[in-house]
C-alpha cells in the first residue's frame, strides 16, 4: 500500500493519518499485554510503574507456595486428560463423520459443536446441577469431563478441515494391497491428518488452562486449577505473583501460536503440493 | 439374461452390503463421543431447562397438603382437613429442616412466608388435636388469609412457572394472573436489556477499530501483515484472565494511562478508567477483537484489488468507491464477525465481573450469584434458561446468513 505518485494532497494527508489510526488499534491490542512482562520482574510489591529493581522473587514464589505449586499441577493433570480424551473421540468421530453422508448430519455436526456457542455460565450451571446428582462435583473426574467436552469442538474442527483435502484412494490403495483397517488408519489416514490432529489437541488444551466458569462451579478447594487462582486472587488479593503466572502463559501462547502458524504453513504448503 | 439379473443383484447386494458396512464403521467412530456429550452435556442441559419448572420438590415436602388443597376451590380458606394436613405435615418438616427449603421456596413467591411457616413449625409441637384450623390461625393470623393459602396451593404443583417469570419481572398476583412484580423489585429485565446493550455496543466498538484494521493488513505487504497477525494472534492465544488483568493494571488510578495525562498534565487526579462501564467496554472489546478482525481479514485477502481501481478509473470518488463497491464484498466478514462477538458478548462473564461495578454485571453474573450466593439453582436455572433462549433467538435469526462454522481457527 505505498502511495501512488499522482496521489492528491487529501490522499497523502489520509494516507499517513489511517496508518497511525491502525498503528493506535495495534497499540491497543499488543500494549496491554506487554505492559504486565516488566511488571512481573519488580523487586518491589508495586503492581504500577516505574519499577523498582530488578527481582525474580515473584516467580520463585509461583513454585515455593504451595497453592500455586498444586494449582500449576492441577491444570496440568486436567488439561492432559481432557486434552487427550477429546483429540482421541474428537478425531474419530471426525473421519467418521467425513466418510458417511446422512439426513440431518448438519444438525447433528451443529449439536456437536454447540458446546462452543452456548454460554459459558450456561454448561457450567447444568454440569453443576447434574454433578450434584451423580456425586461428580470437586473431583477431577468431573473437570476433565466438563473440559473435554469443551474443547471437543475445536478438535472436530480443525481435523475436519484436514480431512476436506483428504484424498480416499489412499486409503483404498492400502484396502486393496491388504492392510487390515487399524493399520490403513494409523499408518496411512493419521500422518497426513497429524496437523489437524495437533492443532486441534492444542486448542483443546489451552482451552482447559484458560477456562474459569465451570471450574469455579464445579471445583472444589483441592481441585483449583491455575485459571481458578488467578480469578480468586484478581478478586480478592491482586499480588505481583499473578503477574508472575501471567507472564509465563503469555510466554506459553507465543509458543502455542508459533507451532500453529508452523502448522498451518506446512498444511497450506502440502495441500499446494498435492493440488 | 436370467444370469445377468443374477450377476445384477449379486452386485447391488454387495454395494449394499459395503454401504451398511461404511454406515455402521461410522456409527462405531462417532458413537463414543455422541454418547460422552449426550451424557455429560445434553442430558445436563436438559436438566437445567427442567430445574427451572420443576417443583417436585415441594409437594415432597408437604405431600399431605398438596393432596388436601388439590380440589379446593380457592374461593375462602380451605376446609379443616387441609389445615390438618399441613399440621400433620410440619410436624415432620420442622425436625427434619425440610420446612426452611420450602419456607424459602414459598417466600420467593410471596413475602412473609418463610417466617410464617418457621414460626409455626417452631410451635407445631403444641397443636395436639382438633380443631386444627382455629390453633393454627391463634399461632398466626395469616392462616386465616386466603391468598396465603392460593400461594401455597400454587406452590404446591409439580411444575411452577414463578422462576421463569420472574426472571422476566413478571410474578402471579393473589388471584393466580400474570402480573408486573412492584417496580423496587424489577431488575431482571434491566438486566437482559443491559446485557443486550453492552454486547451491541462491545460489536459495534469491534467492528469500528477491527475493520480498518483487517483492511490494512488485507492491503498492505507480506512482512507487514505477517507482523500484525503475530500480535493478533498472540493476543488472541493470550489467556482471557491474563488480558483482563493487563487492563486493570493499565486503567488503574496509578497505571499506565492515567500517569501519562497526568504527566502531560490534561489532567489533575487520576481518571477513573476501570471497575465501572468504560472499563468493561475497553477490556471486552479487546478480548474480543481478534474474533471480528480474524474473519474481516480472510474475506478481504480474497477480494482483488482491481474493483476499486476499476471505480476510481470510471470517475468515483475515494470515499465512494470505497463504500459502494468494496464494503459491500466485505458483508460476509462484516456479518461473521458481528455474530461472533456479538453471540459471545451476551455470555460474557469473568471480564465483567472482573472489570466491571455492579451496574455493570451482565446476566451470566446473576446466573453464577444465584448458584454460588443464594444456592437458588431454580432461579439460576430460569436466568439460564433466559441467556440460552436470548443467545439461541439471535443465532437462528442471523447465523442462516452467516455460516459461522466456517470460520477459520487460529
Amino acid at each position: 500500500m505505498a502511495i501512488p505518485a499522482h496521489a492528491t494532497t487529501g490522499e497523502r494527508i489520509w494516507y499517513y493519518v489511517f496508518r497511525f489510526l491502525v498503528a493506535l488499534v495495534f497499540i491497543y491490542l499488543v500494549f496491554p499485554i506487554l505492559t504486565i512482562i516488566p511488571l512481573s520482574f519488580n523487586a518491589g510489591e508495586f503492581l504500577h510503574y516505574p519499577l523498582q529493581g530488578f527481582s525474580l522473587r515473584w516467580y520463585e514464589d509461583v513454585f515455593a507456595s504451595g497453592q500455586w505449586a498444586v494449582a500449576v499441577k492441577n491444570s496440568l493433570i486436567v488439561g492432559v486428560s481432557s486434552m487427550i480424551l477429546a483429540t482421541v473421540l474428537g478425531t474419530t468421530a471426525a473421519v467418521g463423520l467425513n466418510r458417511t453422508n446422512f439426513p440431518g448430519k448438519g444438525l447433528l455436526v451443529a449439536l456437536l459443536i454447540s458446546p462452543m456457542m452456548i454460554p459459558l455460565v450456561i454448561s457450567a450451571l447444568a454440569l453443576y446441577l447434574f454433578f450434584a446428582k451423580i456425586g461428580l462435583n470437586d473431583t477431577y473426574l468431573g473437570i476433565i469431563l466438563a473440559h473435554t467436552i469443551l474443547g471437543l469442538p475445536f478438535v472436530l474442527i480443525t481435523v475436519s478441515a484436514t480431512l476436506q483435502g483428504f484424498d480416499y484412494s489412499l486409503v483404498n490403495a492400502g484396502v486393496s494391497l491388504g492392510a487390515a483397517p487399524l493399520p490403513v488408519f494409523f499408518k496411512i489416514v493419521m500422518p497426513l491428518i497429524m496437523p489437524g490432529i495437533v492443532s486441534g489437541a492444542m486448542f483443546a488444551f489451552a482451552t482447559s488452562l484458560d477456562e474459569v466458569v465451570v471450574v469455579l462451579f464445579i471445583a472444589g478447594p483441592a481441585h483449583r486449577t491455575l485459571p481458578l487462582q488467578m480469578f480468586s486472587g484478581i478478586r480478592e488479593h491482586l499480588s505481583p505473583t499473578i503477574l508472575a503466572v501471567a507472564t509465563m502463559l503469555i510466554f506459553f501462547a507465543g509458543l502455542l501460536m508459533l507451532t500453529l502458524e508452523f502448522l498451518r504453513k506446512r498444511n497450506e504448503r502440502l495441500n499446494a503440493a498435492a493440488r | 439374461m436370467a444370469q445377468h439379473t443374477t450377476a445384477d443383484t449379486s452386485l447391488r447386494e454387495k454395494l449394499r452390503r459395503a454401504e451398511r458396512r461404511r454406515k455402521i464403521q461410522a456409527g462405531t467412530l462417532i458413537g463414543p463421543l455422541l454418547l460422552l456429550m449426550l451424557i455429560f452435556y445434553f442430558i445436563p442441559i436438559g436438566m437445567m431447562l427442567y430445574r427451572s419448572i420443576d417443583n417436585s420438590r415441594m409437594r415432597e415436602i408437604l405431600p399431605n397438603t398438596a393432596r388436601a388443597l388439590a380440589h379446593w376451590s380457592g374461593e375462602s380458606i380451605p376446609g379443616e382437613e387441609a389445615f390438618a394436613a399441613i399440621v400433620r405435615d410440619m410436624k415432620k418438616a420442622y425436625p427434619a429442616r425440610t420446612l426452611a427449603t420450602a419456607g424459602r421456596r414459598l417466600n420467593f413467591d410471596q413475602v412473609g412466608f418463610y417466617s410464617l411457616l418457621l414460626k409455626s413449625g417452631r410451635k407445631i409441637k403444641k397443636i395436639d388435636g382438633p380443631p386444627y384450623r382455629d390453633k393454627l390461625i391463634k399461632i398466626d393470623k395469616k392462616w386465616g388469609d386466603p391468598a396465603y393459602w392460593t400461594v401455597l396451593k400454587r406452590g404446591l404443583r409439580n411444575i411452577t412457572w414463578m422462576y421463569l417469570l420472574r426472571a422476566l419481572d413478571l410474578r402471579y398476583d393473589t388471584q393466580n394472573r400474570v402480573v408486573g412484580v412492584p417496580e423496587e423489585e424489577a431488575i431482571y429485565v434491566s438486566i437482559i436489556l443491559r446485557t443486550i446493550y453492552i454486547s451491541l455496543s462491545v460489536t459495534i466498538l469491534c467492528l469500528v477499530i477491527g475493520y480498518p484494521l483487517a483492511y490494512f493488513m488485507a492491503t498492505s505487504s507480506a512482512s507487514v501483515r505477517n507482523l500484525l497477525m503475530i500480535g493478533l494472534l498472540l493476543v488472541f492465544w493470550t489467556s482471557l484472565l491474563v488480558r483482563t488483568l493487563s487492563w486493570i493494571l493499565v486503567l488503574q488510578d496509578k497505571g499506565v494511562v492515567n500517569s501519562f495525562l497526568l504527566w502531560t498534565g490534561l489532567i489533575s487526579h487520576p481518571l477513573p478508567l476501570v471497575f465501572n462501564r468504560f472499563g468493561v467496554y475497553v477490556a471486552m472489546t479487546h478480548v474480543l477483537l481478534p474474533f471480528m478482525v480474524l474473519p474481516l481479514y480472510s474475506v478481504m485477502a480474497g477480494i482483488p484489488s482491481y474493483y476499486v481501481r476499476a471505480a476510481r478509473s470510471l470517475g468515483a470518488t475515494p470515499i465512494a468507491a470505497f463504500f459502494k463497491v468494496y464494503t459491500p464484498m466485505t458483508l460476509p466478514g462484516i456479518g461473521a464477525g458481528c455474530l461472533m462477538v456479538f453471540i459471545q458478548a451476551l455470555g460474557y462473564y469473568i471480564t465483567p465481573a472482573l472489570v466491571g461495578g455492579p451496574k455493570d454485571q451482565m446476566v451470566s453474573y446473576f446466573v453464577a450469584f444465584f448458584v454460588n450466593e443464594r444456592v437458588n439453582w431454580s432461579m439460576a436455572s430460569a436466568l439460564g434458561v433466559v441467556l440460552l433462549v436470548m443467545t439461541g433467538s439471535f443465532y437462528l435469526i442471523f447465523g442462516k446468513r452467516v455460516n459461522i462454522t466456517n470460520m477459520k481457527l487460529g
